[in-house]
């Protein structure tokens, strides 16, 4: 494998990464992630369609005119998903019942416009390509683990499947209801955030701004 | 032979068709990027390819997805009787079920329309067939209500063995719509199968939850003749009643009285758990099915 295309794979799952990095895609790592099967397929209709429109603008990015930039990539991003959606409504019922809105609205996935902004419209389409699947797999990593953690400790199951049996059933296992609405995610993105950046603190932003002590000082 | 000469000439135009646009678009690649006509033309040609790309699927996948839906609701409509089992043929269970049109008023079945092609969602929405909720009546916020209902018979051998009418009501997020099924007497729940709804998942989304889906069978919609004096007595069968059946927050004391006409609440979903009784206390009050549910079950002696 070229240099530069496991560079693009690889580089968006830790050091990269879409969300615990560029804060990306907050949205809807918010709300897909309280059962397991809807992130999964989440992560693989962004990824598809991350993958696919870059390299859709990155084939003619050399003839997009600048004044209609960002329209001509949403044209190409959205056909994607709505064809996404069609495809899931047809091939996976049930999972498109769950998921609803959250497919359309990949549209707005600052992930995809992102990746198309920053690196399709200067690279040639196959390592857009790639580099959609690499910030897609990233996205996929913290979604699933997000997932992980919520159906766990919200619901006591893991893809539907119990695992740890639940109070009213009869089980022992009291659940966290917090973990099953949005805002537990919000939580565990702050965590996983700090966890990746104590392990890389390369990653560690430097601040906006500092206070001036002196200046402190001499106003008292 | 002039057959071959007009093919032979609709095929050049359609070569020199082909001539003209391969010009025009090398003709448009050399233009500069912002350049007007450049502009225009990438734009066109970006919404054409989309424009064909999303038809295109939404076409070839329609028929796809409609006997999806179609099966997902005859699944839930089979589930709410009871009748759903690991291996049942969808298709061949649901022969046993008759649907019927009934207008919501008089509570008569209507013959004029055929249930097969009926969609009562879409009635809802249509000003002939649907009408406007007055608020104060509103309970279940829906808005509109179609005015003739798609009810379903569970026949066996030519008796009727239940009945399943449509239900819906606005939860905490999302309006609930789902099916309930009675007893042939009108009057015993069989079940309650809120599919079609957004509610929190977890939460408010336990509607779904096989184990609170069976709380609801052999719950009693109306009081029982035994309840209620003797002059309700004689004309239960026939009288139109208003529902009792609830929620309880909590769980259901079986030792008190009432209790066959309670259901444990949702934990930790209020909302959705009055708008589940909301949706009971519209559709089986006499704004919904309590006028077609005392003739059924006069019908039945």
């Amino acid at each position: 494998m070229q240099a530069e295309t496991k560079k693009v794979l690889l580089d968006p799952l830790v050091d990269n990464n879409p969300i615990t990095l560029q804060v990306l895609g907050i949205c809807s790592a918010l709300a897909v992630t309280s059962q397991m099967s809807t992130s999964l397929i989440m992560s693989l209709a962004l990824t598809l369609v991350t993958a696919f429109s870059s390299a859709g603008i990155a084939f003619i990015r050399n003839h997009v005119p600048s004044s209609i930039r960002i329209i001509a990539q949403m044209v190409i991003i959205a056909s994607l998903v709505i064809v996404v959606d069609q495809l899931l409504k047809a091939f996976a019922y049930d999972i498109s019942k769950k998921l609803s809105v959250f497919v359309g609205l990949i549209i707005t996935n600052c992930i995809v416009m992102g990746r198309a902004e920053a690196y399709a419209m200067k690279n040639p389409p196959l390592e857009s390509f790639w580099d959609g699947i690499g910030n897609g797999l990233g996205y996929s990593a913290v979604l699933i683990s997000l997932a992980f953690v919520r159906e766990l400790f919200g619901s006591g199951k893991i893809l539907g499947f119990d695992v740890m049996p639940l109070v009213k059933d009869g089980g022992w296992y009291v659940p966290n209801g917090l973990l099953l609405l949005p805002p537990s995610a919000f939580f565990l993105i702050g965590l996983l955030i700090w966890a990746v950046r104590a392990w890389k603190p390369v990653q560690v932003e430097k601040p906006d701004f500092s206070i001036n002590h002196a200046a402190h000082g001499e106003a008292h | 032979m002039p057959n071959t000469n007009q093919s032979q000439v609709l095929s050049d135009k359609f070569a020199g068709l082909v001539e003209k646009a391969k010009a025009y678009a090398e003709h448009i690649l050399s233009l500069a990027n912002d350049s007007f006509e450049k502009t225009i033309a990438v734009a066109f040609a970006l919404c054409l390819v989309g424009a064909v790309l999303v038809s295109g699927s939404a076409v070839i996948l329609k028929p796809l997805q409609v006997s999806n839906k179609a099966a997902d609701e005859k699944t839930n409509i089979l589930e709410v009787a009871g009748m759903l089992e690991e291996k049942t043929n969808v298709e061949e269970a649901f022969k046993k079920f008759e649907p019927k049109i009934v207008d919501l008023e008089t509570g008569e079945y209507v013959t004029s329309m055929n249930p097969e092609t009926f969609d009562q969602r879409k009635a809802s929405k249509d000003p002939g067939l649907g009408v406007e909720i007055p608020t104060e009546k509103d309970i279940a916020k829906i808005g509109r209500k179609s005015k003739y209902a798609k009810v379903y018979l569970v026949k066996e051998e030519g008796i009727v063995k239940a009945v399943i009418i449509p239900v819906s009501g606005y939860g905490l997020w999302s309006t609930m719509h789902g099916y309930m099924a009675l007893e042939h007497d009108g009057q015993t729940v069989i079940g309650l199968n809120l599919f079609d709804q957004a509610e929190t998942p977890g939460l408010g989304g336990e509607v779904v939850n096989p184990k609170w889906k069976a709380l609801w069978k052999g719950k009693k919609v109306y009081k029982e003749a035994s309840e209620a004096g003797t002059d309700f007595q004689k004309k239960h069968h026939t009288e139109v009643g208003e529902p009792v059946l609830s929620l309880v927050k909590g769980s259901v004391d079986p030792s008190k009285p009432g209790a066959l006409h309670q259901v444990d609440g949702l934990a930790g979903a209020t909302l959705t758990s009055n708008g589940v009784n909301n949706l009971i206390r519209y559709w089986l009050g006499s704004e919904g099915f309590a006028p077609y549910l005392a003739k059924f079950r006069a019908q039945r002696g």
